[in-house]
């Protein structure tokens, strides 16, 4: 079985080595004629850049991506440089309309996005013409590998039951060596799509043929990412079934996860876009879908008519009304744990490092700061983003309606929901964008802390103190503060992720829906001594 | 301002502590020779397991204890000078105190084994028995087989670690089947067979001879008494229960029988010396319980009812309704009430048993034969609510009402398979009864004794 687990190892670091080195093979160049026809196509109004842009790519080098980003790159550079000091030469001259007329030759865009779409264009070789056969060498030999990982534990774990054997003493998952190559690789991962995404365009190649089918059109980095999301939720979906095949709670949670991202994630709006509709993931509710009310968007939705109409409804029914009520009813885990994308990839992914969420005094403190901070930012971009669009102005309150949305994107959007939030698993735990930076969480967590049927119940005097719950905690909770005190737990960040009550040897945890009434219990005696509690309360 | 001393930092010690100080600003000072900071001495194991590491045992933060004004002195008290007042410390440092609470809990038992001092053998109760552990049997190389002597919920604990490293187990019970001084047959039986699916080689009714030395006054192997058996290994676990650690009272005028003698408000013969947890012993029995209690649960309720004596609110130390629970491997266990093994049993008592046809999950009930009045509850498996438990024993229901709204005291995870109807169907075909199972009702139990 060991032996089995060492093959399937081997088979998924080739995977993966084999994904990651497709990175660096084809030919980015164009033959005169197939540049002639991308240009026609284009309509580039700047001579300058095309001139430039023919030295680059029309070539007969063999010229790797990178080489191929950077000159794209350049020609972007040089053609803008020099329309910027045109515009400022006719500025000082104070030609207005010579000044004005020159901003149609600049290249508008982030350089690694014109670049990714021209390389898409420009790109040949083993990769892109054999992309069912690449598929194999990179996903399904990846998938195959981890499969025969995870199955023999089917065995290995012994009868069901919690199995957290050696989970501290194992450099993956005690912060060791291998856990910081993982987050090295996560990090590295994660800039390039969001930042650089031409230097990855091998791997749009590699799907091309499967976003063909599903929506109709070739594969960007989204579709890659989105791809990838699934089959890894997927896989590690599989270890969760056999680590805790006793639990049916995990059981059912995992299932819905699963079928949230693949189905509504996923599947649903590449056949939306295939069917000319406007892709939308219907279970992503706005504020964590932070760009539902930005300009592109709520004029792409209008539209394209009835759906586009529908899809508006349900996006502000589905956060003004239905998050809330089912918060209410259920807790914020039926979104968080049973629904949402960023949670189910920390479910199944993240499983392994969920032990290392800080449960300090201080990380809770920062949590409540920055999950809300977050919160009120994006609203306030929201609003100005409204206000903006219905005005016609560009800013209000003399916030620039465009920076505040970059700002967003950038700092919360990439860096924080993506780098740090999922970069960051083997390191800081599972959890980090939801516990800390999730705009989302923060609201329904508002609800679930002051109106809501949900709590942690403890069980009576049963607490040994142990620590399980505290230390498997995903949100950084501690469980054991409370659990041994005999108090309901009804913390705003808690996900319902149901771990604490696996974990606990002594059953001493349930996540229950009950009554509102009694369900925060501050308890100053535990269950066990023979004493009248209702007296020693009213004696306080 | 009054001083109050606790020698001692475990459970009892800790929440004697806490409670004193939520309630009075007195000074407190809490001695222990083991570890600066409070840990949870259940969660020891996991942390061999890998489970846990050592910082997530201890429930509060390091600065907890400056916070709350609590000092914390790491020593070993060697003497107790109760006319003076004074404790004497085995580095010749000296404190003094107003009042002394005395929770120093508990030592394994060692019944004179020869070779029960040799290096290798230790028990498993103390942070330096885990250190101990972690150099003796780091792994299956160095230690190619344990040997448990002992058969209770530390030495089933102590298994359970040993094989998650894959060490070769072979656990030595005294008793004809594990636990059954404690557990009704159906279960003891039920966890014979856990045990020995975990591969842990079981020995029933088999008793430790000596303990064999290798040239160096390490373990070598031991001989098992009843069949001079010989078993090579590397380390002896002594698990066969424990006692009241209190050696050093020798000598102080502190009256101790098996542990420090205490009466109800858990003071003892001497003026302001008080004694609490594993090493106290209460002069008669309260209810069914034994005179000494090494309990978890117990030691942090007498921390709690001597706290509030200390604070002027005399309070005697009244334990409620009996309730226990363990892990045996992958089998929670669960008790409220009292169930005596078929041993023990009360002539008045009977059970009603159930047991799931193929898992490992059964249930004894145990029911007075006239009245009919529940008198407790094993569970194995299944979690209940204490709440609801605590309630109907307070009530002094019947059997049957028990069996009726069953579903209230369910305490496992949502979606589980549930098993009162099969339960109830076994009663009603055993008993000629027509008894019929109530849905779940929040108002029930929510609805206090």
């Amino acid at each position: 079985m060991k032996a089995i687990k060492n093959i399937g190892l081997v088979i998924f670091l080739t995977g993966l080595t084999l994904f990651t080195a497709t990175i660096f093979t084809g030919n980015f160049t164009f033959t005169q004629q197939e540049f002639d026809s991308f240009v026609a196509e284009k309509g580039y109004k700047s001579e300058l850049f095309v001139e430039e842009l023919q030295k680059a790519l029309v070539t007969d080098e063999n010229v790797n991506i990178f080489e191929f980003s950077k000159r794209v790159r350049n020609a972007v550079d040089v053609n803008n440089q020099y329309y910027n000091e045109l515009i400022a030469k006719y500025n000082a001259e104070k030609n207005w309309k010579k000044k004005g007329a020159q901003y149609q030759y600049k290249i508008n865009g982030k350089p690694h996005t014109i670049s990714f779409n021209i390389a898409k264009k420009a790109g040949s070789g083993f990769v892109k013409e054999n992309a069912g056969l690449v598929w194999f060498l990179t996903f399904g030999l990846g998938i195959i590998g981890a499969l025969l990982f995870i199955l023999p534990n089917l065995i290995l774990l012994g009868k069901p039951g919690i199995k957290n054997d050696h989970i501290y003493q194992q450099s993956a998952t005690n912060r060791g060596f291998i856990a910081w190559l993982v987050l090295v690789y996560l990090v590295a991962f994660y800039l390039v799509l969001y930042f650089m995404a031409d230097y990855v365009v091998n791997w749009t190649f590699i799907l091309d043929p499967i976003s063909k089918v599903l929506n109709g059109g070739d594969a960007s980095q989204w579709f890659v990412y989105g791809f990838l999301y699934c089959t890894i939720m997927l896989t590690m979906g599989v270890r969760m079934y056999i680590k805790y095949r006793h639990n049916k709670y995990q059981i059912i949670r995992t299932t819905s996860v699963l079928f949230f991202q693949i189905v509504f994630a996923f599947l649903i709006p590449e056949i939306m876009t295939s069917l000319n509709m406007p892709g939308y993931d219907f279970k992503n509710a706005f504020p964590l879908d932070y760009d539902f009310f930005f300009e592109w968007n709520l004029k792409s939705l209008t539209e394209s008519g009835g759906i586009g109409i529908f899809i508006l409804v349900w996006g502000i029914v589905l956060t003004l009304i239905i998050v809330p009520v089912m918060v209410y009813f259920f807790g914020k885990r039926w979104y968080c744990s049973w629904v949402c994308g960023c949670g189910g990839l920390a479910e199944t992914l993240g499983d392994p490092y969920r032990q290392h969420s800080n449960k300090s005094l201080n990380a809770w403190k920062l949590e409540r700061w920055l999950i809300h901070s977050v919160l009120v930012f994006s609203l306030v971009m929201t609003l100005v983003t409204l206000y903006c669009y219905f005005s016609g102005t560009s800013s209000f309150l003399g916030i620039k309606s465009q920076w505040i949305k970059d700002t967003y994107s950038f700092l919360i959007g990439a860096w924080f929901a993506g780098v740090i939030g999922t970069g960051f698993y083997p390191i800081f735990g599972n959890r980090v964008w939801c516990r800390f930076g999730c705009p989302l969480a923060a609201y329904l967590g508002l609800v679930q802390r002051f109106k809501s049927r949900f709590r942690i119940t403890t069980n009576g005097g049963q607490c040994i103190s142990c620590g399980n719950c505290s230390t498997y905690c995903e949100q950084g909770i501690d469980v054991r503060a409370y659990a041994q005190k005999g108090e309901n737990i009804v913390r705003s960040s808690c996900v319902g992720c149901g771990i604490c009550s696996a974990v606990c040897p002594r059953g001493v945890l349930k996540l229950e829906n009950g009554p509102e009434e009694g369900r925060i219990n501050p308890t100053e005696i535990l269950l066990g001594n023979d004493v009248d509690l209702m007296q020693l309360v009213n004696k306080k | 301002m009054e001083h109050i001393v606790i020698i001692g930092n475990g459970i009892s010690g800790v929440t004697a502590a806490r409670h004193i100080r939520k309630n009075s600003d007195k000074q407190i000072t809490i001695v222990s020779a083991e570890t600066k900071y409070f840990f949870s001495r259940t969660a020891l194991m996991y942390i061999y397991m890998g489970h846990m590491k050592f910082e997530h045992t201890q429930p509060y933060e390091n600065w907890f204890w400056d916070k709350n004004n609590i000092n914390l002195k790491e020593g070993y008290v060697s003497k107790i000078n109760t006319a003076t007042k004074e404790l004497s410390f085995k580095d010749g440092s000296a404190l003094t105190y107003d009042k002394l609470i005395i929770a120093t809990g508990s030592k394994p038992n060692k019944f004179g084994w020869p070779g029960q001092d040799l290096k290798g053998v230790l028990g498993m109760y103390h942070k330096q028995d885990l250190e101990n552990l972690e150099l003796i049997a780091p792994n299956n190389d160095v230690c190619k087989r344990a040997v448990i002597v002992g058969g209770g919920l530390i030495g089933i604990e102590l298994a359970e670690m040993l094989r998650s490293r894959d060490i070769p187990v072979t656990f030595l019970v005294r008793e004809s089947s594990f636990w059954n001084g404690v557990l009704p047959a159906q279960e003891s039986e039920m966890i014979n067979k856990h045990i020995k699916e975990h591969h842990i080689d079981l020995r029933l009714s088999t008793n430790l001879k000596k303990i064999k030395s290798d040239e160096n006054g390490r373990v070598k192997s031991i001989i098992i008494e009843e069949t001079s058996e010989e078993i090579a290994c590397n380390v002896v676990g002594l698990t066969a229960g424990v006692t009241p650690n209190i050696d050093f009272l020798e000598g102080s005028g502190i009256k101790t029988k098996k542990g420090v003698l205490v009466n109800r408000m858990l003071e003892t013969n001497t003026k302001d010396v008080y004694a609490i947890g594993d090493c106290a012993e209460q002069h008669e029995a309260i209810g069914l319980r034994r005179n000494i209690e090494a309990v978890w649960y117990t030691g942090r309720m007498m921390g709690e009812a001597l706290a509030q004596t200390i604070c002027g609110n005399s309070t005697e130390y009244k334990p409620g309704h009996w309730f226990n629970s363990a892990k045996f491997l992958d089998i929670e266990y669960q008790t409220y009430g009292w169930v005596f093994s078929e041993r023990n049993k009360k002539d008045y008592e009977s059970y009603f048993q159930w047991k799931h046809p193929s898992k490992d999950i059964c249930i004894t009930i145990s029911y007075h034969k006239k009245t009919q009045q529940f008198l407790g509850i094993n569970t194995f498996g299944i979690r209940m609510r204490h709440e609801k438990f605590d309630q109907w024993l307070t009530e002094k229901q019947s059997i049957q009402h028990v069996l009726k709204y069953l579903k209230d005291a369910n305490f496992d995870p949502e979606f589980y398979s549930l098993y009162e109807k099969d339960i109830v169907a076994k009663f009603n075909s055993e008993h000629n009864t027509q008894i019929k199972v109530q849905d779940k009702s929040w108002k029930r139990i929510f609805s206090k004794a």
